[in-house]
């Protein structure tokens, strides 16, 4: 086993320390707590790029090498975690550590002024380590500790603000939302514990990833009729739906962006809510094990579910982000919307199609949110697109990279890695045997976003600063004098030299992955890539690809219709889309009610459940104990009377008549001798009468 | 050795009364030094038990020969963790109260004699004895709510006192009924646990015996729905009581019902089992949800206690190893937590802010009045609500899976509390810690700075935090001995007939 193998633990412990020295740091060793955090993830970054290189040109069976060692005893069995490095965890590590690193340098930048400084980065470093342990774990145990850290991290991060009431709000929905999907996980970690006995993932055989444990799940049949591997497969997706914001637990993710914009760029974007994605393919075999006798079947049920989900969710999230108005919930729709579609990839292509969507969107929405921080910053912390406007002139470096990252995300055609991602992604939905409609909301869902992203950069970007006229309006005109002097400026180089960076990857990762050189599909399936320049034009190839240019297209050109064309005047205009179709527009801008449905039934109900509870403890538990207590002193009292007026009495009362007799025979003792002589015959004439009596008888 | 743990605490309690009056600095350093050779004891004994060698015998010597009573302590894998536990609680316990300035000397007499005997119940091997220290630990609890209590402190002494009672007659009766028939059976009377284990009682026998001596334990234990001592008699205790209640008192209802109720009646077990898992899954969602809307800070707390407790009693009638590891495990764990969190609310903020009102604490803005005292508590809470890392969580998960193969609806309805724990638990940090209520500037000026948190306090949160740590990072270091004491139970309980 090589050194790298040997020492992967490295990758995410460093961070772990780095986070762990910050935590002991004062308040004021800012440049400490900048200095640790990126020279660790520096490190890390380097080991991750070490552990890739390791993986490179290895064939499938040798490609995947774990170290595994037990950690405590489970009932009679030893509980053994373990770390796994695979094609899979080699691509992700680098994403995670490389975009990490960015971000970590660009939040010095953002986070200059903030006076938690060095808090900040002992939870980002915090988070860059348990978001490594979740990918290099060989054990769904392993992978479920560092979730549940990374879920604590991202809560601390989204609560970092706490001052302000929705972050905290924010903070405590997203814990909870996401504390859901994970229960079920646990339940179906245990579940896939009392079946196979392992949670190791990959054990030489032995692990319940591999063959025999796979065979024992499919044949294994619960009461409701599922194989135990659909139910447990089913269970460990819920907590995947969680993490990544999938319809229905959704709910969480556009509101955790009241966190500060490097956390929502890394947690919210590129990494933590991909960990969901990153689960499903990891169990990958899990949700597709099928029984010999319906090999034949196209797919199972399990990634069925999956697909119907991410379909679902992608046009879902897309549609509600058409009439958002601050920058960052766009963004926050946009990736709901984005995770969607890479579990549709997963349950319709496969880990490589799913993997490599997870992969380019990292890049560039984190672009998108490095930029929108930018934007934000440079705008004095204003995040409502109607208050912005004309941004292009004052910001050329975010306009420029931002216009990459939009690109990149609505997938426009050949240049941009999202189109070869997502095309990727068409194609196998459009094969996908068991129906085509998942295709179809691919479809649709690319035009949305299409769609979305211009309506977003043409009122930010394009049309004149719309920010002083608000503020003027409100505050009288010695304000709005004053404002004027606050003009958007552009950020420091040190914002905005990962954004060029970031900008430059989400250009060029997509020839990795084009269906004439598909080296990274390749790659994580440990074979050798081909290149074949014949595969991109053959027929079904060209069409779709054509097909899906023309979508993007139209979604580009109806929004530039709509809002390009004539740019927003005043920050009170009405939006493009709500004067044609006022009431669609509100239905989507309330984000369909779920948050109001759910704060009618499920909250209700469980208040409800709560306050019953309250008052059964109040009221029924707690009067039943005062009950007894007065049955208790009222027979208290029954036996206080009794005694003192029945048992009392008579006691009494004898106590008298003895006293009495005593009396009586006390009297007889008077001291006269003349009666005592005279009793003392009286008796010896009755003695002698007896005895003569006694004789004769 | 480990029968020194009583000695001393005895010894302790019996200096501290004898000291003059006006001399609080002794009896607190005196108490403390006591609870520390206490702990000293317990670790070492952790250390050199031999999990291999089985129960391991300290003292048998008859003490009442005409019933048969003998002073008779033992130590299995079982006693030597929770001995292990109440030493660290009385610790902790005692440097959470090194504020308290009426009576201290009485206080800490008390409180050491409720440390020996919560000792005394964990190490003894014969009925009677244990029965006798399971008294001893109830009555200074009872002195310590109602002179040195607060809110409704009669109220909650009163309910505390009649619910052990009526616990403690319910075990009582079936202790006696256990002796007769035993005796009858095999014309051998004995108190003896161990000789008593082996009895093959008949089945209409445990089918009633079994379920009076384990709600008669299960009382102390917060068994829902003989519950509500809990919530109140926590709050109207003082502090330590309160640690020592929550960590080590509801925890000697758990060991009896494992050490007596199950090992003598095992066909009882597999009778009641069901029954049982449904009282604890309900306990443990029930107690969640209460929790959820309660608006003092401290029943908060006291129902999270009730719902933890589910957890074990879950446990423990699983019936398998892994169950049975976990449940133990999970009486140290919560034992640890619920201190530490009672510790937090009780001295930490309580005895600053006068109030435990969730509406008034909103309006201090604690989490930067007492940054320590909100990173205590954040680390406790996300400890307690089951957090990987922590120990609750390995002990959680060890119920979880053992439920699973008894009663996996259980399991699934355990989860359910899970989610509702994480809910109650981040309502209370929010609103207590880091709420924005403070900006009001009235309150604020009116405001007196509020004493900082003390060495001692930091000093016995360390304990506590870094006990739970070791633990959830390296469970081997008790589930090494755990694990043979259970086995050998079980072992025991599937010969007499369990399953």
């Amino acid at each position: 086993m090589s050194w790298i193998v040997h020492n992967l633990w490295l990758v995410p412990f460093l961070p772990l320390l780095a986070a762990g020295l910050t935590a002991l740091a004062k308040q004021r060793h800012r440049r400490f707590a900048a200095t640790l955090a990126i020279g660790s993830m520096t490190v890390s970054f380097l080991l991750a790029v070490g552990a890739f290189a390791h993986t490179l040109g290895r064939h499938e069976d040798e490609a995947r090498q774990v170290f595994n060692f037990p950690w405590f005893q489970f009932g009679t069995e030893w509980l053994k975690l373990g770390w796994v490095l695979d094609p899979l965890t080699a691509a992700m590590l680098v994403m995670v550590t490389f975009v990490g690193l960015l971000i970590f340098i660009y939040s010095v930048g953002y986070m200059a002024h903030d006076e938690n400084f060095t808090r900040f980065f002992c939870f980002l470093s915090l988070f860059a380590g348990a978001m490594l342990g979740v990918v290099i774990a060989n054990s769904l145990l392993l992978l479920f500790i560092c979730w549940e850290l990374v879920g604590l991290t991202s809560y601390l991060l989204i609560g970092f603000w706490y001052h302000k009431p929705s972050a905290a709000a924010a903070a405590k929905k997203a814990f909870i939302t996401t504390r859901l999907g994970d229960v079920a996980l646990l339940l179906g970690m245990v579940w896939l514990y009392s079946q196979t006995g392992t949670l190791l993932f990959y054990d030489n055989g032995a692990g319940c990833l591999e063959q025999s444990a796979l065979g024992a799940m499919v044949a294994q049949t619960t009461s409701l009729g599922l194989a135990a591997s659909t139910g447990i497969g089913l269970l460990i997706f819920a907590g995947a739906v969680g993490k990544s914001g999938q319809v229905p637990l959704h709910v969480w993710l556009p509101d955790a962006m009241e966190g500060p914009t490097p956390v929502s760029a890394l947690i919210h974007a590129a990494t933590m809510v991909a960990a969901g994605v990153f689960l499903v393919a990891r169990v990958y075999p899990l949700m597709a094990a099928r029984d010999i006798a319906d090999v034949l079947s196209p797919s199972t049920a399990a990634l069925q579910v999956v697909t119907w989900v991410g379909a679902i969710t992608a046009v879902f999230a897309a549609l509600i982000a058409v009439a958002q108005t601050d920058i960052k919930r766009i963004l926050a729709y946009s990736t709901v919307s984005q995770l969607g579609y890479m579990m549709l990839g997963l349950g319709v292509g496969g880990v490589a199609v799913g993997m490599f969507h997870l992969i380019t969107h990292a890049f560039f929405k984190a672009l998108l949110f490095m930029g929108a921080g930018s934007v934000i910053h440079g705008c004095h912390e204003e995040q409502d697109i109607r208050r912005m406007g004309g941004l292009r002139k004052l910001m050329p470096v975010t306009f420029a990279t931002y216009a990459v990252g939009m690109l990149a995300l609505a997938g426009f055609p050949l240049l941009f890695s999202g189109f070869w991602s997502k095309d990727e992604i068409l194609h196998a939905a459009h094969e996908w045997p068991v129906s085509c409609w998942p295709f179809y909301f691919g479809l649709f869902g690319a035009l949305l976003t299409a769609f979305y992203m211009t309506r977003q950069v043409a009122c930010v970007f394009f049309g004149n600063y719309r920010g002083h006229a608000a503020e003027g309006a409100a505050a009288g005109n010695h304000h709005a004098a004053k404002s004027r002097r606050h003009q958007p400026h552009e950020s420091p180089a040190v914002m905005t030299a990962p954004l060029a960076i970031l900008a430059a990857f989400a250009v060029v990762l997509g020839f990795l992955g084009t269906p004439a050189w598909p080296w990274f599909q390749s790659y994580l399936e440990g074979e050798a890539a081909m290149v074949d320049p014949d595969k991109l034009l053959a027929p079904g190839t060209l069409a779709l690809m054509l097909g899906s240019a023309l979508v993007v297209f139209a979604g580009l050109g109806l929004g530039w219709w709509l809002y390009g064309r004539r740019p927003m005047r005043h920050a009170d205009d009405a939006d493009g889309l709500e004067r044609l179709h006022p009431e669609i527009f509100a239905v989507l801008r309330d984000k369909f009610y779920v948050d109001e449905f759910y704060e009618a039934t499920v909250i209700r109900f469980n208040a409800g459940c709560a306050w019953l509870g309250d008052w059964l403890d109040r009221w029924i538990w707690g009067g039943a104990v005062l009950a007894c207590k007065f049955i208790t002193i009222g027979l208290s009292w029954l036996s206080r009377l009794f005694d003192e007026f029945v048992v009392n009495l008579g006691f009494d009362e004898g106590c008298r008549r003895i006293g009495n007799g005593a009396r009586f025979t006390s009297s007889l003792q008077d001291g006269q001798t003349q009666n005592y002589l005279r009793t003392l015959a009286l008796a010896l004439a009755a003695l002698l009468l007896l005895l003569t009596w006694g004789c004769k008888g | 050795m480990l029968a020194w743990t009583i000695y001393i605490s005895f010894l302790g309690a019996g200096l501290l009364t004898l000291l003059p009056r006006n001399s609080a600095a002794l009896a607190r350093r005196l108490a403390l030094l006591t609870a520390l050779a206490g702990l000293a004891v317990a670790v070492a004994g952790l250390i050199r038990f031999d999990p291999a060698a089985g129960t391991r015998m300290i003292a048998d010597v008859p003490w009442i020969p005409a019933l048969h009573i003998r002073y008779f302590l033992a130590a299995d894998g079982i006693s030597v963790t929770l001995v292990l536990l109440t030493g660290l609680a009385a610790v902790a316990g005692i440097l959470f109260s090194w504020n308290i300035e009426q009576r201290t000397k009485e206080f800490f007499a008390f409180y050491l004699a409720l440390i020996g005997g919560v000792y005394g119940v964990f190490l003894s091997f014969d009925l009677f004895l244990l029965f006798v220290f399971y008294e001893i630990a109830i009555i200074p609890k009872y002195f310590i709510i109602a002179i040195w209590g607060s809110t409704r402190r009669e109220y909650g002494a009163m309910k505390l006192a009649l619910y052990s009672f009526v616990g403690s007659a319910m075990v009582l009766i079936g202790m006696i009924a256990a002796f007769v028939v035993a005796g009858h059976l095999t014309g051998h009377y004995t108190f003896d646990l161990t000789v008593l284990a082996r009895v093959p009682f008949p089945a209409s026998f445990q089918r009633w015996a079994f379920p009076l001596v384990f709600i008669g334990f299960g009382i102390l234990a917060g068994l829902w729905p003989f519950h509500t001592w809990a919530p109140t008699g926590h709050v109207a205790a003082p502090t330590a009581a309160s640690m020592l209640l929550a960590g080590v008192v509801m925890k000697l209802g758990t060991y009896g019902c494992l050490r007596v109720a199950m090992t003598l009646f095992p066909a009882g077990v597999t009778m009641w089992r069901t029954e049982i898992a449904v009282l604890a899954v309900i306990g443990i969602v029930y107690g969640a949800m209460v929790a959820l809307v309660q608006k003092d800070f401290k029943f908060v707390i006291g129902y999270s206690s009730v719902s933890h407790m589910g957890f074990v009693l879950l446990g423990l009638v699983t019936l398998n190893q892994i169950g049975l590891d976990g449940a133990v495990l999970q009486m140290f764990s919560h034992g640890i937590l619920a201190g530490l969190l009672f510790g937090v609310v009780g001295r930490m903020v309580y005895d600053r802010t006068h109030t435990r009102e969730l509406a008034d604490l909103e309006t201090m803005n604690l989490g930067r009045a007492l940054p320590f005292a909100a990173v205590t508590f954040v680390i406790a809470a996300v400890a307690s609500m089951g957090l990987p890392g922590f120990s609750g969580f390995v002990a959680e998960l060890q119920v979880l899976v053992g439920a699973w193969s008894a009663f996996p609806k259980a399991a699934i309805a355990a989860g359910v509390g899970i989610v509702i724990g994480v809910a109650y638990l981040l309502r209370a940090v929010q609103r207590a810690f880091f709420s924005d209520m403070a900006a009001r500037p009235v309150e604020a000026a009116a405001h007196h700075p509020l004493p900082p948190i003390s060495w001692p306090e930091r000093i016995g949160a360390g304990l506590l935090i870094a006990a739970s740590l070791v633990v959830g990072l390296y469970p081997q270091v008790l589930l090494n001995v755990i694990s043979p004491g259970v086995a050998s139970l079980l072992e025991a309980m599937r010969k007499g007939g369990a399953l």
